[in-house]
């Protein structure tokens, strides 16, 4: 029997979740008012780096409104509460205590010295300004290299070092590929050159909030997180409360692009506080704060060399990174270089490959996983260096790539930093993105406005990419000395009215889950699509799951979805045989409906569950439910790709640049909701541009962010920004049942090197090889009049103030 | 201060503190949490409503100054269940994603159309400059709003119609 409902999955269905977001009945955490909440206020260190010698709090406590106000030694009288890292990626790694609040010194400009309770939120704020502390100077120390050098100021005295860790990769020794040090001194050709990976700010649009209840049976939290199961567990390890006693809800959540992964001492702070006075509380952050406090991502160094014949054949990569942890660590900090270890060979085969990196701490906010987390820098880096080697052999970029890269029929491909690719049409997605991008007639443009010295000249930006989406293989991740596994978790519940629940673990924040996980049940069960809720982030209805990061969603928890399903099925079709009185083998399942083989003699799932509910006659030693339970565990990462090519126009005389033209053809492998696809595109491409022209956190010598507010940091409006233009292919993935592969990051990562390349394209006849991002008219304009070939970019390593002159130049 | 304020069709009268946001009144005072904050600087507008028809951002308005006005939010655009054509264009086009900007993006777009009833791309985007949002890349929301002017134009059905009578009334209207 052939199914007669139209197939959901593929099907651009218009997002369930917006009914409530565009009438603005969204429960964002901040909306919360408990009654008798008290509201809390956290005194911020306006230092990098000093001792605290005092804190007087006597005055703070006597003005309107306020309740109580907490030091660090008021909240953790012993100094035991340390917030967690959950990647310990050496077994030496240096991982400093974070306190909920600084007690006797501050590392970074921001960090929490001392909190308000009070009767309102204005309150609590007014009464910072009556807290007197006395802070000591110590040296601040700003920068990678300059953390390393010898007798740099320390971060953390008693380390001893500024060095966190060092992580290395060697396919020699890995037995993946050859030696590098030995193709680099055979090679006709190698190019060096540093790239800089700037400090960016997620800019999640909703603040972080909490809210913390201690006045009912288990200890409620609600808070605007990426990952309440992760918070729940970590939060129990962290303050002893017995795990069963603490519920976390992470409810609509605005935005997170990897911002919202941290257990944040704010959450534990409220938990302490909640439970002190007995009363709910919230916090709520104000942009100043997000800026300062909510960890930032990118920052490294990177120092890359390949080697190369004549004729473009790539024969090794070297790898030297520095990255900036700040001045601690985060949730996941430490690994985020890691995952772009994977990743740095990208597409090609390369035989010889070896990545080392060096985590370093300095007097800053910490960094942590944000959109692409290790991947886009990854990108970045060969895809610059791609251009640059194809402009040293005089072959066309795009020649050179498909030189090296994995061919179609070579699937699966097992890299040299010993990923197995599974699937992957590099040729199909690059032909489509050059017909749609009219390659040789924008070439044949370029030539000409180059003969004619045209003050505005063209360039062609190309990014050839994949990525490691579906973060979890559990023993991949256990192998990385991830603490934790990847596995996500879903449930079904079949109600007795033929009516569907579906349970994740991924947590959503603005992805649209409630529709595609709909789509997916509504076929999986043959109901419809409007009978399938999704029920998300509150760990009472949710009981385990992973959260949401690294595109995991779909790859892992959309199949955790399948596979609960799955057992839906199998136990409705043993009640349906005993409904029917036939064996099991004799029906067949679609639409919805058990039909007996060769008969019009069927039963529909609604009528099994209604008698599985009624429960009177049911198979022998069979419990009265349709409800089932199912965890994914993959055997391997998803790998989507895609060729993006952007055209920029620069005018040579203002360093202005715009884009006249971006075209991306994503593979993500099978897609469940197109519009959903296309969204999630935009919005990447928009992050990874706005890496390339505008954005950058900048601190000042003495520590201080200089671009701690949307007046300074430049996220790009709508003005800002062209169309893009976007297409696919589908090359289903084979290591999971629905062949899909992951979208969330594809555009960040992809966007940035293809921007970068342009511009240097279009001005590289002026012997421009090099411009730091992000590319202010400023840099722009002086890199073409300086004629500079630098490797070293313009600029260096600079925490200075030269970058937000540049930067504001570069949005306005 | 004592103010009297009409917030989405209904009257209230309220003692506020003069430095009390307009944004904050709407949020604390009144718990309409529709409209919301997210940021301190007044540039990501998040918490555009209209105030007398124009659309402001409520964090850069005293409560006080409203005194008298006739404030409208996101949760006043719809009318006996029915969206309104802006709200309508947003879900057809997909046009948000995580939604926190959306109530702000909604209310700045009804007035910018009020201002120019047939925008083009650039005119859009310009619009909509003073309105963050850091998921869509905002090609779906330029289409959302071109779809909305389109729907909305004069013989396009009853909800047009009333929008018409709506933007009528807001002849010479600069928003921000
Ligand atoms: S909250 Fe009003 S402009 Fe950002
Ligand atoms: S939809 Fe998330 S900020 Fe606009």
């Amino acid at each position: 029997m052939t199914s007669t409902v139209e197939p959901e999955v593929g099907k651009a269905r218009l997002r369930k979740e917006d009914a409530r977001l565009i009438t603005g009945r969204t429960r964002w955490t901040d909306n919360l008012a408990l009654p008798g909440m008290l509201h809390l206020a956290v005194l911020r260190s306006p230092f990098a780096h000093a001792k605290i010698v005092s804190i007087d709090v006597s005055e703070a406590k006597k003005a309107p409104g306020v309740v109580a106000v907490y030091t660090a030694k008021d909240l953790d009288p012993d100094g035991s509460i340390a917030m967690p890292c959950a990647w310990p990626i050496t077994p030496d790694m240096k991982s400093p205590r974070r306190p909920v609040l600084a007690a006797d010194q501050v590392n970074f400009a921001g960090e929490g010295v001392a909190v308000v309770a009070a009767r309102s939120a204005a309150e609590a704020h007014d009464a910072l300004e009556a807290i007197d502390v006395d802070y000591e100077d110590l040296p601040v120390v700003l920068g990678m290299e300059n953390a390393l050098a010898d007798g740099a100021p320390l971060v953390h005295e008693e380390l001893g070092t500024n060095q966190n860790a060092v992580w290395v990769f060697d396919s020699g020794e890995a037995g993946s590929g050859g030696d590098v040090g030995e193709a680099i001194a055979k090679a006709e050709v190698t190019l060096t050159r540093r790239f800089r990976q700037q400090r960016l700010v997620p800019a999640f649009m909703e603040p972080r909030s909490c809210v913390v209840d201690p006045t009912s049976a288990q200890l409620t939290m609600w808070s605007a997180t990426q990952v309440p199961h992760i918070l729940k567990t970590m939060s129990a390890l962290t303050l002893g409360i017995p795990e069963h006693k603490l519920r976390v809800i992470a409810p609509d959540v605005g935005g997170g692009f990897g911002g919202k992964i941290a257990v944040l001492p704010e959450e534990t702070m409220c938990l302490l506080v909640a439970q002190k006075l007995g009363k709910p509380v919230k916090w709520t952050e104000s942009r100043s704060e997000t800026m300062l406090t909510a960890h930032h991502g990118r920052d490294q160094i990177q120092d890359i060399t390949i080697s190369a014949n004549r004729d473009g054949t790539v024969t090794g990569l070297k790898v030297d990174l520095l990255a900036d942890m700040g001045a601690y660590l985060g949730l996941v900090g430490p690994g985020v270089p890691i995952l772009g270890a994977f990743m740095f060979n990208a597409i090609y085969k390369i035989p010889a490959y070896r990545f080392a990196c060096t985590n370093v701490f300095t007097n800053t906010t910490l960094t942590d996983a944000y959109r692409g987390a290790g991947r886009p820098e990854a990108t970045f880096a060969i895809e610059r260096i791609m251009d640059e080697l194809a402009a040293e052999l005089g072959m066309d970029p795009l020649e050179l790539r498909e030189k090296n890269w994995i061919k179609h029929d070579e699937f699966p491909y097992t890299t040299v930093s010993t990923l197995t690719y599974d699937s992957g049409n590099y040729e199909a997605a690059t032909a489509k993105a050059k017909e749609l991008f009219d390659y040789d007639g924008l070439r044949r443009e370029q030539q000409e406005r180059r003969d004619a010295g045209d003050p505005v000249q063209l360039g062609i930006g190309i990014s050839t990419f994949t990525e490691m989406c579906g973060l979890a293989p559990s023993r991949v991740l256990g192998s990385l000395d991830y603490a934790a596994g990847g596995w996500e978790h879903a449930s079904i519940r079949v109600l007795p009215t033929g009516k569907v629940e579906v349970i994740t673990g991924a947590s959503a924040h603005g992805q649209g889950h409630e529709t595609a996980w709909s789509q997916i049940v509504a076929d999986q069960l043959g109901v419809a699509f409007e009978d399938v809720e999704v029920l998300h982030g509150d760990t009472q209805s949710s009981h385990k799951g992973m959260d949401t990061y690294g595109s995991r969603s779909l790859a892992v928890g959309g199949i955790a979805v399948v596979k609960a399903a799955e057992k839906v099925v199998a136990k409705a079709r043993k009640v349906a045989a005993h409904m029917m009185e036939c064996a099991e083998d004799d029906l067949e399942f679609a639409s919805g409906k058990f039909t007996v083989k060769g008969t019009e003699s069927s039963t529909a799932l609604g009528d099994i569950a209604f008698t599985v509910f009624a429960a009177h006659d049911l198979p022998e030693g069979m419990e009265p439910s349709l409800d089932s339970d199912a965890t994914f565990d993959p055997e391997n990462f998803s790998f989507p790709h895609g060729t993006h090519l952007c055209a920029m126009e620069v005018d040579t005389e203002t360093g202005r640049v715009s884009i006249r033209k971006y075209v991306c053809v994503d593979d993500v492998g099978a897609v469940v909701n197109p519009l959903i696809v296309e969204g999630q595109v935009h919005g990447g491409l928009a992050q990874g541009i706005a890496q390339a022209l505008f954005e950058e956190a900048v601190h000042d010598e003495t520590g201080t962010l200089t671009t701690g507010t949307f007046a300074d940091y430049l996220l790009p409006s709508a003005a800002d920004l062209p169309s893009f233009v976007t297409d696919r292919t589908e090359t289903p993935s084979t290591t999971n049942p629905l062949g899909v592969k992951g979208v969330g990051e594809a555009g960040t990562i992809a966007s940035t090197p293809a921007v970068v390349n342009a511009v240097i394209d279009a001005v590289r006849h002026r012997g421009v090889n090099e411009i730091e991002m992000p590319l202010s008219p400023m840099r722009v304009w002086s890199a073409i009049h300086r004629g500079d070939t630098g490797a070293g970019g313009v600029g260096g390593e600079s925490g200075g103030g030269l970058g937000s002159i540049d930067a504001t130049g570069g949005a306005q | 201060m004592r103010i009297s304020v009409t917030v989405d069709g209904t009257t209230y009268t309220d003692d506020v503190e003069p430095r009390t946001l307009l944004v904050h009144y709407l949020r604390e005072t009144l718990g309409k949490v529709g409209t919301v904050i997210g940021c301190d600087t007044s540039n990501c507008g998040a918490c555009t409503v209209h105030l007398d028809g124009h659309s402001v951002k409520s964090c850069s308005v005293l409560a006080v100054q409203a005194d008298g006005c006739e404030v409208t939010t996101i949760e006043g655009l719809a009318r006996d269940g029915e969206l309104h054509p802006v709200q309508r264009a947003f879900h057809d086009n997909h046009a948000l994603q995580c939604g926190f900007c959306t109530p702000g993006m909604i209310m700045q777009s009804i007035d910018l159309l009020a201002d120019d009833p047939d925008p083009d791309e650039q005119a859009v985007r310009e619009g909509l400059e003073g309105n963050l949002c850091r998921c869509t890349g905002y090609q779906n929301i330029v289409r959302a709003v071109r779809d909305a002017a389109h729907q909305m134009r004069p013989g396009a059905g009853p909800e047009a119609e009333r929008l018409t009578e709506d933007t009528a009334s807001k002849v010479g209207g600069g928003g921000e």
